[in-house]
């Protein structure tokens, strides 16, 4: 399959009585204010991107932005107001009720944020559920929901009810039942919000050593940026349904596009973010004797290359030197931002 | 001046009461008005003034407009009645094939509807109860007379009580454990042995039918209120009506539409049990998550899969309460739908009562409510139960509830069988102990009433004079003293000042209703009883729900009295007060008082729990004590709750004075009771039971719109 997997064109969501004939008469300039007084309220305002296979983006936004509503868009649990969303090449919005729930029964899976698990249901029940919907038989069902159970380590507990688990191993479940039916893609809607702090910090590493072996097409919502930051290929920054802007963590927290955007930034550590390509000098003249991957992450050789006099060489997984570094740069790059903040 | 500026609210209500006043003094009794003789009694009387609408003519008795508005609907319930008849005899005719006579026949379309469902149902029933008590009409449904005749064997039966009992106790079991398993063996055994068998199984067979059927319309019409709006918006004011009309007043159209029996009362009893069904299923619908609903969604589910596979197994809770009131409303319709011939528990009840015959009114009436509490502990323990997880278990621990039952089956047969040999000259004891062949306390029962009567009969005697002479009379003298304008602009205004104009519509329309009925002199009778039982009412439940709550163990104990109480059929109330005060309007009132005090003691109590405990601490520790929190901190928060509370007294009350009509009282119930034995009384009926409607909607209203107003103000929802 070659193409974005998910791919928006120009798509809005309004709520209230007459939004298709407003934002008809809009010609797509539309202006929160003047439709809130009509009575309608603008969920996702003109939202354009595309999505690759195995990418993971993530939607960052404070409640009331409209990234949940972007999400459910493109799930279709609502219908966009204008635009066109394609999946695969397929256009959503074109789908009938049948083909609708086909590819939700082949190719979609999500993760709710307060777990949404059936109450009456066992762990390999519920995570079982979708297989059984589809028409599995029960017995096939319950064995492949056993390897689910296994990948996301509640074996031994696959006959508890859900109110016999914590928070962590609840979502555990609403994962394992979104990836039962070995969905291409992935939508998980503030799956970790409703976790305390130290069982999200775990949840999250969980996530990506899954994300590793799966390599799934992702949107991941949330509102916390740090953990954008550390899972995201690209971060989406939604305000009042508008993407602010769209781009890799090391360009947002380098080159913020707007005032909103750059009041997250201030916070972020960023020799945690940013890698040496991010920050590195094209010249490669007055190079010492160090080499650093391009990939690193400025945290882990910062004290290296801090000891160094020379500027220290950057070289590509080819071992190619391609541009340098020098310790000045990384002092500024960790402390100087901020001076000018102060 | 200043005063009114600060609270203006104070100073609309004075002007409201001044206004109200000023009517009641400047409007004279006219001379010819005499309560007694009422507005309509559609007799021929050369004072009565009448007119002419829709072809039906209305006598009344006229006065000037402001006294009494001339019953202009007086129409209506002849209208009704009339349009009924005409549904039934005349309208589409239809040809139908009769068996016996082996030709065609027309038939109005609805009586032959009418009579199709009045076949199912009693079918049903029959079934039911000759599984329970044995008999052979069932079988001959599907074969003839004459093959019965030939196969003498294949008549059912019925299961000796042993096994009912042994199966009653089982169930109890796995649903609560043993202590119900054990309340639950000990009712079966007490009717029995107190020669209440059949009645019992009657009764029981009646709710087995109408019950599940409730249920299952109660779920279908609840789904689709759910989902669609339209359906929601058409049902609710049939449902609200519906939760507030007096059960008597059903039964009069019933009687019409599908005659007397078993069936019509199974017919009744779902037209009552089914709206707090639909009710329930709705609530429980909405409540469950959107997130649980999407999450369905994503997973494939069509909106069937959805509907049964996701809503309602994750809203069972709520369901499982709806089956809950359903069997709570069908006890109770056991008892009243006696007037129109279901048999069983009821039936006896009632005619003990019209015999004064205390002592077996008071045996049924506590068999009925032993297996009202029974079932009612069952539904609950039943929706609260948590399902368990059974695949790892063998096939004996599996099925091991079913193994036991079937064991006692084999028992209780092998015992029944015995029993032929042990009581070869009597009754087979150990099969089935028949009517009054059991012990019977009826005479102790009578001869205790008669006692008491001797010995305290002054003193009630004493009570009851004071009661009437002193507080009753004159307070019904200066309900019916009230003009109608004053009485329509006192509701009306309060409705302006509680709800805004809306609400004042709303509430001028139902009185409107009620005034021009011809009814108007006794639904201020209705008014004036349930007044004063509401205000004794609320003044003890307040009193004991604010004491109760001070305790923990006594608030749980008085909730634990108040459902207990709240189970027993409301026509069990009339047994003890007629016992000691005989037939008068107090003992209709200290019924009413009773029954009406469990929903005020009950919110009370509710209302004062939801208190946020954050709020408690934060009043101790500005140093409150105990009578300072209860009144600066609890009432305040707790008011908006209690007026619920008020609300459901007032509904309660209304049904008691209604009840209490078999006692004999003069107001609206009594014309509901006399429209059912009336051949042409289905349109009174009716008409009388929305005017009851009305005046509980009225109060609900004004309530309801206080309570929202309250309740957003403190910021609590």
């Amino acid at each position: 399959m070659s193409g974005p997997v998910i791919k928006c064109e120009n798509v809005y969501k309004i709520f209230g009585a007459n939004a298709e004939k407003m934002l008809k008469d809009s010609n797509g300039n539309v202006d929160a204010k003047t439709f809130q007084e009509n009575g309608c309220i603008v969920g996702v305002n003109n939202a354009s991107f595309e999505v690759a296979k195995g990418e993971m983006l993530v939607v960052m936004g404070l409640s009331g932005s409209g990234k949940s509503t972007l999400l459910r868009c493109i799930s279709r649990l609502t219908d966009a107001t204008g635009g066109k969303i394609f999946i695969e090449g397929q256009d959503l919005l074109q789908l009938n009720n049948k083909d609708l729930i086909d590819l939700r029964r082949n190719k979609m899976g999500m993760v709710f944020q307060s777990f949404a698990l059936l109450p009456h249901k066992t762990v390999v029940e519920n995570i079982a559920f979708p297989l059984q919907i589809k028409g599995v038989k029960t017995k096939d069902s319950i064995s492949k929901a056993m390897d689910m159970v296994k990948l996301v380590g509640l074996d031994g507990r696959e006959n508890y009810f859900p109110r016999e688990l914590s928070g962590g191993q609840q979502q555990r479940v609403g994962i394992a039942r979104s990836l039962a039916v070995e969905p291409d893609i992935w939508f998980l809607d503030e799956p970790f919000s409703a976790l305390d702090p130290l069982i999200r910090k775990e949840m999250q590493d969980e996530f990506l050593r899954l994300q590793e072996k799966l390599q799934k097409t992702i949107m991941f919502i949330t509102h916390d940026f740090d953990e954008a930051l550390k899972l995201a290929d690209r971060i989406a920054i939604m305000k009042d349904g508008i993407i602010e802007q769209l781009d890799t963590p090391a360009n947002i927290v380098l080159n913020p596009a707007t005032e909103y955007v750059r009041k997250f930034t201030e916070e972020v550590p960023r020799e945690k973010v940013l890698l040496i390509e991010d920050i590195m000098d094209k010249t490669k003249d007055n190079l010492g004797d160090l080499k650093v991957s391009k990939d690193e992450i400025i945290e882990n050789v910062a004290e290296k290359i801090l000891t160094q006099e020379k500027s220290v060489a950057v070289i590509d997984n080819d071992n190619n030197i391609i541009g340098s570094i020098d310790p000045a740069k990384i002092i500024n790059t960790v402390f100087g931002g901020r001076k000018n903040n102060i | 001046m200043e005063f009114f500026k600060k609270y203006p609210k104070t100073f609309q209500w004075l002007f409201l009461l001044v206004v109200f006043f000023a009517l009641c003094f400047a409007i004279e009794v006219p001379e010819t008005y005499k309560f007694i003789r009422g507005q309509a009694e559609f007799v021929k009387d050369p004072n009565q003034s009448s007119y002419v609408f829709l072809g039906k003519e209305v006598r009344y008795y006229a006065f000037d407009v402001f006294w009494r508005l001339p019953p202009l609907l007086g129409w209506l319930p002849i209208w009704i009645n009339d349009s009924l008849f005409f549904l039934m005899n005349e309208w589409m005719p239809i040809e139908v094939w009769n068996e016996d006579t082996q030709e065609y026949k027309s038939r109005p379309l609805v009586l032959q509807i009418s009579r199709n469902i009045t076949a199912f149902m009693t079918f049903l029933i029959q079934l039911i109860r000759e599984v329970l008590l044995g008999g052979l009409e069932t079988i001959v449904a599907f074969t003839s007379w004459d093959w019965i005749d030939k196969n003498p064997w294949a008549e059912l039966p019925g299961l000796p009580w042993t096994i009912v009992a042994a199966g009653a106790a089982l169930l109890s079991y796995k649903l609560s454990g043993k202590g119900l398993a054990l309340f639950a063996g000990l009712t079966m055994v007490y009717i029995s042995i107190f020669g209440q068998w059949k009645p019992s199984m009657q009764t029981l067979s009646f709710i087995l039918v109408a019950a599940p059927l409730s249920f299952i319309f109660g779920l279908g019409l609840g789904i689709a209120a759910f989902k669609s709006k339209r359906v929601e918006k058409a049902l609710y004011p049939i449902l609200l009506v519906m939760q507030t009309m007096p059960q008597y007043a059903v039964l009069v159209p019933a009687l019409v539409l599908f005659g007397v029996g078993d069936h019509a009362a199974v017919i009744i009893t779902m037209v009552v049990a089914v709206p707090p069904m639909i009710l329930l299923t709705i609530l429980g619908l909405r409540a469950v998550p959107p997130e649980v609903i999407e999450a369905g969604r994503m997973s494939g589910c069509n909106n069937f899969q959805l509907m049964f596979k996701v809503l309602i197994p994750t809203a069972r809770r709520d369901i499982l309460i709806g089956v809950n009131q359903v069997i709570m409303v069908c006890f109770s319709m056991a008892v009243i739908s006696a007037f129109i011939g279901a048999k069983g528990l009821g039936f006896n009840l009632l005619l003990a009562l019209n015999q004064l015959n205390i002592g077996l009114a008071l045996e049924a009436g506590l068999c009925i409510s032993l297996i009202a509490i029974l079932l009612d502990k069952m539904s609950l323990a039943w929706a609260n139960k948590q399902e368990d997880y059974f695949g790892n278990l063998t096939f004996f621990e599996r099925n091991k509830n079913l193994l036991f039952f079937a064991a006692t089956v084999v028992i209780g047969l092998i015992l029944a069988y015995i029993g032929t040999f042990l009581f070869k000259d009597t009754f087979n004891y150990l099969f089935e102990i028949p009517h009054n062949k059991g012990i019977s306390t009826a005479d102790f029962w009578n001869k205790g009433v008669d006692w008491i009567f001797e010995t305290f009969f002054v003193y009630i005697k004493a009570f009851n004079t004071w009661l009437i002479q002193e507080v009753l009379q004159p307070m019904r003298a200066l309900y019916l003293r009230m003009p109608a304008i004053a009485t329509i602009v006192l509701v009306v205004g309060a409705g302006y000042l509680i709800g805004g104009i809306r609400s004042a519509l709303v509430v001028c329309g139902l009185t409107l209703f009620i005034a021009l009925s011809p009814w108007w002199d006794r639904a201020l009778v209705t008014t004036y009883m349930a007044t004063f039982g509401v205000i004794v009412s609320c003044t003890i439940g307040f009193t004991v729900g604010t004491l109760c709550f001070q305790n923990k163990h006594s608030a749980n104990f008085m909730l634990g009295v108040c459902d207990i109480f709240q189970t027993f059929p409301s026509f069990v109330y009339l047994i003890p007060v007629m016992m000691l005060f005989g037939i008068t309007d107090t003992s209709v009132l200290i019924a009413v008082i009773v029954y009406a005090t469990i929903p005020a003691t009950r919110y009370t109590i509710e209302g004062l729990r939801s208190v946020p405990a954050g709020l408690h601490d934060a009043a101790t520790m500005s140093g409150v004590n105990k009578f300072q929190r209860l009144t600066k901190i609890e009432f305040p928060l707790a008011f908006p709750h209690m007026m619920l509370g008020i609300n459901q007294t007032i509904v309660f009350a209304l049904f008691m004075v209604i009840i209490g009509a078999f006692i004999g009282t003069e107001d609206l119930g009594q014309y509901i009771l006399k429209a059912l034995s009336d051949k042409k009384g289905a349109g009174i009926g009716l008409t009388l039971g929305i005017c009851v409607a009305f005046i509980a909607l009225i109060f609900d209203n004004l309530i309801r719109a206080y309570v929202q107003k309250r309740k957003k103000h403190l910021g609590i929802d």
